[in-house]
């Protein structure tokens, strides 16, 4: 009763959310298995010959060690009676063979251990690669409906599971099920109605090894989610610690904390106790088996009807042919968390990137003050079916012209930047760099030309310098620092404890908004760009900072093509010309001040609201 | 259970810490215990099997006489079930104390840890903390549900065991110790290797993750710059190191694994050949080599699992000394010991009266932010606090809802010291918006009621209508119920920051605490988000802290901070007259261009 309770009530608080696709239809599983059963393949075919070394390997490391039970069988049943009379040949062959199918086996492990290892590692490596230029390859638009955090996952949990999977799993699996077959074929050879008897104990076995195989996988699953729910409510709470304090809600998050909790304490037990009665059947079959060739055997040994050997031989083969089962339980664990990691994985790198690179980029010409930009005939949606943002339009900014783009909050401001910046490809129409449509520029002569500062100042771990230099690869320090002083940014880097080799911590901690928007500008600066776009970029400066790079902005615009974004009228006026977006139109252009003389319109509206705030 | 002995044969400098982990032991105690003895007891009929199969190898079959057989069978029959049955009675028994301790344990954490301080969460990041209410903590679970328990268990089996062999004969007895001692000894050389490698992927995991989060969080930066591929090096880099760590540890595996197989073996030729040996000389019986030999190869995993156990409990050890840490630090913003009421109805007059606050830097140093602050903020007032970057404004409003503690003087509402009053009390009274708004993964109900819990539905859309946000709210998809935040769906800034403030309203606080929450929010946003402010507002006393004079117009009175104290205060327009470095803070271009535009 209470746990269903608990159970609305996280449903309800948690509120509604679109993908919950872990409910899988059939056809879909089946799609999802073939593709990541391909990715797999594509993974394990350079390493084949390693693979079958490593299947030779454990196949003969199975050979050397199930034939120690047979040395001892052969020492009983001859070497004994031999050396009784005095021919002690046979036994000393016995033993010697029995020590070499000990070092054999060790040796043979080894070595085993080591190249699915290797395999193993090489196969993350080259999944771990593969993983990350694929996602950093993928389109912005990509990366804005998939969220940061399952990025981040598929790059390393999913990861860690099939390591573990290797790690654990498999060479568990391989010797279990290759010692098991060995294992029979021996009894089967060595005693026919003993071994058939045996194996008819194991039959019932497999079945309860299903069972407990599906079983454990939903109490595994559980788990796994379980452990991820509680994961996402700890680091939110710990990340919102000063709202969770300032509004109280200490004890609401622990009443959620205290279901998740419970919940995940339940799993844990339901897979503790699955796993104990798996253990004990597979130990029950294996002691009752051996009572029973205890039994059957010794009264075919008083009858004539067996050798003393064979049966000893029996009895040490039998506790090896059940021992290996209970690897099963690990196996079972760490293979479904490894395939539901794969499926997603697979997925991620089945995204085609909406913004590809050229296959035959053609070069820019050079340019001196800035570059020339046009859009012709760009209509643009953000997908194929959805609402069109931007209609057709055409629009020519020459070299070296500072543009403003006026207009309310959704208007399309930001798309047009975007669209400059080739973070989006237009639907329709071309967006052209120097008369080359932005569709056939190397990304590399792209990122050179055209920068784009938003107003997200993401700082990488690292010093100040660091991130500064990140504006252009191979910058001297001298370069680093010239361009800090440029747009303001030297003075409070100097006060930093370690000035510019100042670490800034994770995500730029350390430093301020503003300040982080300083160091976003330098890197800006430092890139020096032939177009440079800048979306809303000194929204979070405070005044005396923002008064530094609006005369920065003065001369670093004079020479370049520049795009701006800003809703403080008084970076808009040190354009040359301004466009008033309105729903995706371009409804005013014009410079400032012809815009202001028309008297009506809405910059001119806007320029005497502002007017008046200052009176 | 508190005192095993394995623990004192360990040398590790926490161990001892384990002990501390026994409260959370208490309640499962006697199952503990109980799981213990059932563990022993499966290991005693583990062993007894080998040794009724000698009597019957060396009795019926020896002597043709199977008179006794049936006895001897069932014997090994029932030894055999019993072995099963107290496995599972021994899973089965462990399963609820050790779950149960590690839920605990976590819950326990997770109320210390939303109870310290704003200070103790600035300087420690959510993954140091959530690797020890997860990875630590569970790692206490299993030393509790499987490695304490066979620590003892192993070792008492080991020496029955090898006490087993001594009487089947001396000999064989003298060959199984001397396999056992060295495998002891390389084991348990071989886990603490492994494990100082161990710990050296898992930091080299820790660099790739950051690596990962940087290219992912900061793709619009590395795509704008093209810097892509310069990252993906670095992660390559860092990849094959950790592929070379991990190689490393197999390598020291491997050896363990060939070491593990190679001496028991040897040992059990050995036995083979002594025993043989002895039945030629008639000194020996066929059923007691076959015994000695199953008996030794029983002792096979309590003898190579002693290295690993002896690496887990340190493992546990260390995992114990971690989770202590964080809860040893102490909760040093809590409720008075008597506190005093509020008054029934708050006019919300806060006062600074000679505030002073000092940080304690990472190194200890203490510097001072703020000198000695004197403020009045009359009921229904609102006052802008305006200062340089790093001048202490944040701080300064972090003392009202006590995020943060004054160092001298104090903060009072409607005379009453904030420290006197109970913190829910306080809190209650007085609401926050923050610079940054933080979105939890749920409802939107959820994150504007956030700890309310008699929050009606009404409440909270009119909060949203307060703060604009109403508007978009409803267009999505499931309107108040829609899950939001990193979960769910995305917020613009702008729409983040609206929700933040409604968050703000919702109970109607008589103080209220901004932290320039208007920022990210663009020109007509903002100016819609102040106008509603400013009406529903009305009576409550507000302290904004703010960069720009759009925000400082919203104030009736301004504040400016600099050097740690108020050095002035006035209208806008006032201090814009007045004060030099007020115009040099405040004034911009805006204000200089007007002339020339106009």
């Amino acid at each position: 009763m209470t746990t269903t309770e608990q159970a609305v009530e996280e449903e309800s608080w948690r509120g509604v959310a679109a993908e919950d696709n872990e409910e899988l239809t059939n056809a879909v599983g089946l799609r999802l298995q073939a593709r990541s059963r391909a990715l797999l393949r594509s993974l394990l075919r350079p390493r084949l010959g390693m693979c079958l070394l490593a299947f030779a390997l454990v196949v003969a490391e199975n050979i050397v060690t199930l034939s120690g039970p047979l040395l001892v069988a052969e020492a009983i049943d001859v070497g004994i009676p031999a050396a009784i009379d005095g021919r002690t040949t046979v036994l000393t062959w016995c033993v010697a063979g029995y020590l070499a199918t000990a070092i054999g086996s060790g040796l043979l492990r080894y070595l085993f251990v080591r190249v699915v290892a290797t395999v193993g590692q090489d196969l993350l490596l080259d999944l771990r690669g593969r993983v990350f230029r694929h996602a950093q390859g993928l389109s912005l638009s990509f990366h804005e409906k998939y969220t940061s955090g399952k990025v981040i996952s598929r790059l390393t949990s999913d990861l860690e599971s099939i390591e573990d999977l290797l790690d654990i799993g498999l060479d568990g699996l391989l010797t279990a099920a290759l010692s098991v077959v060995g294992i029979a074929i021996l009894m089967l050879t060595l005693d026919l109605p003993l071994a058939l008897f045996v194996l008819a104990g194991f039959v019932p076995l497999l079945l309860v090894t299903r069972w407990f195989y599906r079983t454990s996988n939903r109490a595994y699953r559980d788990t796994r989610g379980g452990i991820a729910k509680i994961i996402v409510q700890f680091v939110e709470s710990m990340n919102g610690m000063r709202a969770v304090q300032a509004f109280r809600r200490q004890e609401r998050n622990e009443t959620i904390m205290s279901g998740l909790n419970g919940r995940f304490r339940d799993a844990n037990q339901r897979a503790l106790v699955v796993l104990a009665k798996y253990t004990m059947i597979v130990r029950l079959v294996g002691n009752l088996s051996l009572a029973a060739v205890l039994a059957i055997g010794a009264v075919r040994v008083v009858n004539g009807g067996l050798e003393l050997g064979v049966l000893t031989a029996f009895l040490l083969y039998l506790r090896r042919f059940y021992d290996p089962l209970d690897e099963v339980a690990m196996f079972a664990n760490a293979y479904s968390a490894a395939n539901a990691a794969l499926e997603k994985i697979s997925g991620l790198l089945e995204e085609r990137p909406d913004v590809a690179e050229p296959a035959e980029p053609k070069p820019l010409p050079a340019a001196a003050d800035g570059r020339e930009v046009r859009f012709e005939r760009v209509e643009f949606r953000y997908s194929a079916d959805g609402p069109v943002v931007l209609p057709e339009f055409d629009l020519t900014i020459p070299a070296g012209q500072t543009v403003a783009l006026v207009g309310e909050t959704g208007a399309g401001k930001s798309t047009i930047a975007k669209l400059v910046a080739r973070f989006y490809d237009p639907t329709k129409g071309d967006v052209l760099l120097s008369g080359v449509p932005l569709r056939s520029v190397a990304d590399e002569d792209l990122r050179r030309s055209v920068v784009m500062v938003t107003q997200e100042n993401f700082l990488f771990s690292g010093s100040v310098a660091d991130n500064i230099g990140l504006g252009r690869l191979g910058a001297s320090r001298a370069e680093i620092e010239a361009a800090a002083e440029a747009v303001g940014a030297a003075e409070f880097v100097e006060k930093l404890p370690e000035g510019y080799d100042t670490d800034v911590r994770k995500r730029g901690g350390r430093l301020s908004a503003g300040q982080r928007q300083l160091v976003a500008f330098a890197r800006a600066f430092l890139a020096d760009p032939s177009v440079l776009v800048l979306d809303e970029a000194t929204a979070s400066l405070d005044v005396p900072s923002e008064r530094a790079v609006q005369r920065a902005l003065e001369t670093v615009l004079a020479d370049r093509t520049a795009l701006i974004i800003a809703h403080r009228l008084s970076t808009v006026l040190i354009a040359d010309r301004v466009l008033v977006v309105d729903g995706g139109r371009i409804v005013e252009d014009g410079s400032p001040q012809s815009l202001v003389d028309q008297g009506s319109g809405q910059f001119a509206d806007l320029h005497n609201a502002w007017l008046a705030s200052l009176a | 259970m508190g005192e095993e002995p394995g623990h004192r044969n360990t040398r590790g400098s926490g161990i001892a810490s384990l002990r501390r982990i026994g409260p959370y032991l208490r309640p499962g105690r006697t199952k503990i215990i109980w799981s213990g003895v059932t563990a022993m007891l499966a290991m005693v009929c583990g062993l007894t099997i080998p040794l009724v199969m000698q009597r019957i190898l060396d009795g019926p079959v020896a002597h043709h006489d199977t008179g006794a057989l049936p006895w001897l069978v069932l014997l090994v029959a029932v030894l055999g079930a019993a072995e099963a049955g107290l496995f599972y009675v021994r899973r089965k028994l462990i399963a609820a104390p050790s779950t149960s301790a590690e839920a605990e344990l976590r819950a326990d954490l997770y109320h210390h840890l939303q109870r310290l301080p704003i200070a103790f969460h600035d300087r420690w990041s959510s993954g140091q903390l959530l690797s020890r209410a997860v990875s630590d903590v569970s790692a206490l679970r299993r030393f509790i549900a499987f490695v304490g328990i066979f620590f003892v268990v192993n070792t008492i089996t080991l020496v029955l065991g090898l006490g087993v062999l001594f009487v089947l004969s001396p000999v064989l007895g003298l060959i199984a110790l001397c396999g056992a001692l060295p495998l002891i000894g390389l084991s348990t050389i071989y886990e603490s290797r492994y494990s100082v490698l161990s710990r050296r992927a898992q930091d080299q995991q820790g660099d790739l993750a950051t690596t990962v989060e940087e290219s992912v969080l900061g793709i619009r930066v590395l795509k704008a710059f093209g810097r892509g591929p310069a990252l993906g090096k670095r992660f390559l880099q860092q990849a094959r190191e950790l592929r070379g760590t991990e190689l490393a540890k197999n390598k020291v595996f491997a050896a363990l694994w060939a070491v593990i197989i190679v001496l028991p073996e040897t040992a059990i030729a050995l036995m083979l050949l002594a025993g043989m040996l002895s039945i030629v000389h008639e000194s020996m019986t066929v059923g007691t080599l076959v015994a000695a030999i199953t008996v030794a190869t029983y002792l096979r995993w309590p003898t190579d699992s002693i290295g690993w156990l002896l690496a887990e409990t340190n493992q546990a050890a260390t995992a114990c000394e971690r989770y202590w840490e964080v809860r040893d630090e102490p909760i040093t913003i809590t409720d008075p010991d008597e506190p005093q009421p509020m008054p029934s109805t708050v006019t919300g007059r806060v006062r600074f009266e000679g505030v002073r606050f000092a940080f304690t830097g990472d190194d200890g140093d203490r510097t001072e932010v703020l000198r000695g602050i004197d403020l009045d903020l009359r009921p229904g007032e609102t006052v802008a606090l305006v200062g340089a970057t790093g001048s202490g404004k944040t701080t300064l409003t972090a003392l009202v809802p006590r995020l943060a503690d004054v160092t001298g003087g104090r903060v009072s509402i409607d005379g009453v010291d904030v420290r006197s009053v109970r913190l829910a009390d306080l809190r209650a009274v007085v609401a926050t918006a923050f610079e940054e708004p933080v979105l939890f993964s749920a409802s939107v109900r959820e994150n504007v009621a956030l700890g309310g819990e008699d929050v009606t539905d009404e409440q909270v859309v009119e909060a949203l209508r307060v703060a604009k946000a109403m508007e978009f709210v409803e267009k999505l998809p499931w309107g108040l119920d829609t899950r939001i935040g990193e979960q769910g769906l995305s917020l613009s800034g702008g729409q983040r920051q609206r929700l933040a403030l409604a968050r703000a309203v919702v109970g109607k606080p008589a103080v209220l605490v901004l932290d320039d929450p208007l920022s990210a929010l663009d020109v007509h946003t903002e100016a819609e988000v102040e106008r509603a402010l400013r009406s529903v507002l009305h009576g409550v006393t507000a302290l904004v802290v703010a960069h720009r004079p759009s925000t400082v117009q919203l104030a009736d009175r301004v504040a400016m901070l600099a050097e740690g104290r108020i050095v002035a205060t006035g209208t806008h327009s006032e201090l814009l007259a007045e004060n030099e470095d007020y115009r040099h803070l405040l004034s911009t271009m805006d204000t200089e261009l007007a002339g020339e535009v106009a």
